[in-house]
């Protein structure tokens, strides 16, 4: 399981995402959005080195329209942390690895 | 063979601990054009990136203005320039550019992520959307207040949209929006577009494009999103609220160039001011594409920016005593 970002979608999200006992990365991207093909390397590279401490999963927002309309996604890429449930995190738009890790750390147990 | 692994050795080395022939400032058409030609020319070459290679074309939509593309959508674009720039030799770093030093023989390039350090360096840092400033804007950017209709339409079915400007882009992407909106509105604080006729006419066409001439934005409000514009109109000074589900301002671009100053020269609106052979002045910096002071901002003027400056720099190195070919085994400098 190690770096790995499952896909989810809308039925798999509660299971996943918000019922999950970790604190959770979501990547939100579409197959036609440049920028978003940018930021699966730094999400996969964060899903290895903070494999253990934190789950990372994408959602197409494409196929799962409601989940983007539910989380007010109006741009991608655009990451969440969720943790216990509730989002802790947002960043919209491209951000370089440091950046987002500095700012992931702090949800991490 | 001794200089294939004279080469491995090299690269090994980390980027920050080598001291690079061209260092060039920005990953768009015009630093992928340089890149390729300093690449090729076997100079050692590092391309420094913000965000996503390609510039502003890894935003468009449909290119259809490149010489030997019918039509080609620009995030292929932008790759096909990342692909044949890496493959002439030029590697890729991402960071913010903080500052740079450019005087002397070694040039430093202070980002969020390391320093870096070049012979010469090419300044392509291209320009960015320009903000309305008004307020609202900062605080639901991302939550329907845009600058990228291609990036962000699609989450706009069937939703109320105004689009803010009056130049080709505006007229463009509000064309563009129209697939996706219920209603655009191509907000204008003259009476009249700056854009091509033919671009106005296709907008006014469209059953789902209307034009709102001589209005400014004053405010951007919502709840967590946008849902009403504050529109004044500049004739009578007569103050609207205007519902949208979501804006996207397209009112021209400013250069990147904040990290510059008291580097180079700037002219009043930030621009690089460089004639035609893209010198700055500074030995061994060079400016090329949207960055430079120029007369037309277009993909093929970047690329051709970033081939003249790329020449310029060669030319400069080989001056110097720096002779193409030899950059693996001068690579690899102690820090």
């Amino acid at each position: 399981m190690s770096g790995k970002v499952t896909p989810v979608n809308r039925g798999e999200f509660e299971r996943e995402v918000l019922q999950a006992d970790q604190p959770v990365l979501v990547d939100f991207w579409a197959p036609w959005c440049g920028p978003c093909r940018m930021v699966a390397p730094v999400v996969e590279a964060l899903a290895e080195e903070l494999d253990g401490k934190l789950k990372v999963v994408k959602v197409n927002t494409d196929d799962n329209p409601e989940l983007a309309m539910k989380f007010g996604i109006m741009s991608i890429p655009t990451l969440m942390v969720f943790k216990g449930g509730r989002e802790v995190e947002r960043f919209i738009g491209f951000q370089p690895k440091p950046a987002l890790q500095r700012r992931i750390e702090p949800h991490l147990d | 063979m001794v200089e294939v692994q004279v080469q491995s050795a090299a690269r090994s080395v980390a980027p920050q601990d080598r001291l690079w022939d061209v260092v060039i400032l920005g990953g768009g058409p015009a630093g992928m054009a340089a890149g390729l030609y300093t690449g090729r020319a076997l100079l050692s070459t590092l391309i420094i990136e913000k965000a996503v290679p390609g510039g502003q074309i890894a935003n468009t939509y449909l290119v259809e203005d490149y010489p030997g593309f019918l039509s080609i959508e620009g995030p292929e674009l932008a790759r096909k320039m990342e692909e044949q720039a890496r493959h002439f030799g030029a590697e890729i770093v991402y960071g913010d550019i903080e500052s740079v030093d450019l005087k002397g023989g070694v040039k430093t390039v202070l980002t969020s992520e390391g320093t870096y350090r070049g012979r010469t360096v090419i300044v392509a840092t291209g320009a960015s959307p320009r903000k309305l400033g008004v307020p609202g804007e900062d605080e639901l950017a991302g939550r329907g207040v845009s600058y990228c209709a291609i990036c962000d339409g699609a989450f706009f079915k069937g939703e109320k949209l105004a689009v803010i400007g009056g130049g080709d882009s505006a007229l463009d992407e509000g064309y563009f929006l129209a697939r996706y909106a219920s209603k655009v509105t191509i907000i204008h604080r003259r009476d009249e577009f700056r854009a091509v006729r033919q671009l106005v006419e296709r907008a006014r066409q469209h059953p789902k494009v209307e034009f709102l001439m001589n209005r400014v934005v004053e405010r951007i409000e919502g709840d967590g999103k946008v849902e009403r514009l504050i529109l004044r109109d500049t004739r009578t000074g007569e103050r609207s609220a205007f519902p949208v589900g979501g804006v996207f301002v397209y009112i021209g671009m400013i250069p990147n160039t904040g990290f510059l100053k008291g580097q180079l020269k700037l002219d009043d609106r930030g621009y690089v001011p460089a004639p035609e052979d893209c010198a700055t002045g500074i030995p061994g910096v060079f400016v090329a594409g949207d960055v430079r002071y120029k007369f037309l901002r277009q993909l093929t003027t970047a690329v051709a920016d970033g081939s003249v400056a790329a020449m310029m720099a060669e030319k400069y190195l080989l001056d110097q005593g720096v002779e193409p070919g030899t950059k693996e085994k001068e690579a690899a400098v102690k820090a």
